[in-house]
């Protein structure tokens, strides 16, 4: 899966969550999904619940904590997908 | 953590404490009930000369006793530390089929969907003292001890 394409799953998943629509159209790596895209704490964990079943993986404790922006999120993803 | 200890934690009070009894509580789900006296404050002006109990109060005890009651349960270990329970509504999605009325006993019967970083979300049903489905749907939250 390509760096894009990843993104696009992303953004699929966190879209029924956020709050700021602006922030969403202009999603980077760079965007954090608490300040910029202002999703609630409840919706941070529905945001991690779909992506482990989108990918077919399991986010643990340490991992979640570290989800807060897209590029980790990438970052983690990939690290479970090689795993 | 037994069934009467849960209720001790809860954060609630009078006039704003909508559970009675616990029924039965496990990892995966949790009953109990309340009875809507009707002397409650609510029924002054809900409605005029017509007292229905409200369906945010329905949900409230839906709350209180499915999620709230549930999560003290599976927090205990961390409550029992002299950590209190740190408690949010996040979101819920209720049906309503039945009016209930002053001096009526409801019982609540939720079932856990999940708990995982800190967020419950249980399915959670009401049920009259005909065993008639009150009201039904889903609530989540999140729970912390502190």
């Amino acid at each position: 899966m390509t760096k894009e394409e990843l993104i696009i799953k992303l953004k699929a998943i966190v879209k029924p969550y956020i709050q700021d629509e602006e922030a969403f159209k202009n999603l980077t790596e760079e965007t954090d999904f608490i300040n910029d895209l202002k999703i609630n704490s409840a919706n941070l964990v529905d945001v991690i619940l779909d992506v482990e079943d989108e990918f077919n993986i399991e986010i643990d404790n340490d991992s979640m904590e570290k989800m807060l922006s897209v590029k980790a999120a990438m970052q983690i993803i990939e690290e479970k997908l090689s795993a | 953590m037994d069934k009467k200890n849960i209720i001790q934690y809860l954060p609630y009070s009078k006039p704003f404490l909508f559970v009675d009894e616990l029924l039965e509580v496990s990892e995966n789900g949790v009953s109990g009930t309340y009875t809507f006296s009707e002397s409650e404050f609510f029924y002054k002006g809900h409605f005029k000369e017509n007292p229905i109990t409200p369906g945010v109060i329905l949900t409230e005890t839906m709350a209180q006793i499915g999620l709230v009651c549930l999560g003290i349960y599976l927090l205990k270990e961390d409550i029992l530390s002299e950590k209190k329970p740190q408690i949010a509504l996040t979101s819920n999605q209720i049906d309503f089929f039945l009016p209930v009325y002053p001096n009526e006993k409801v019982r609540v019967v939720s079932e856990k969907e999940y708990f995982r970083f800190n967020k419950l979300k249980c399915a959670v049903k009401m049920y009259n003292t005909k065993d008639e489905l009150v009201c039904r749907g889903t609530i989540s939250g999140m729970m912390i001890a502190k």
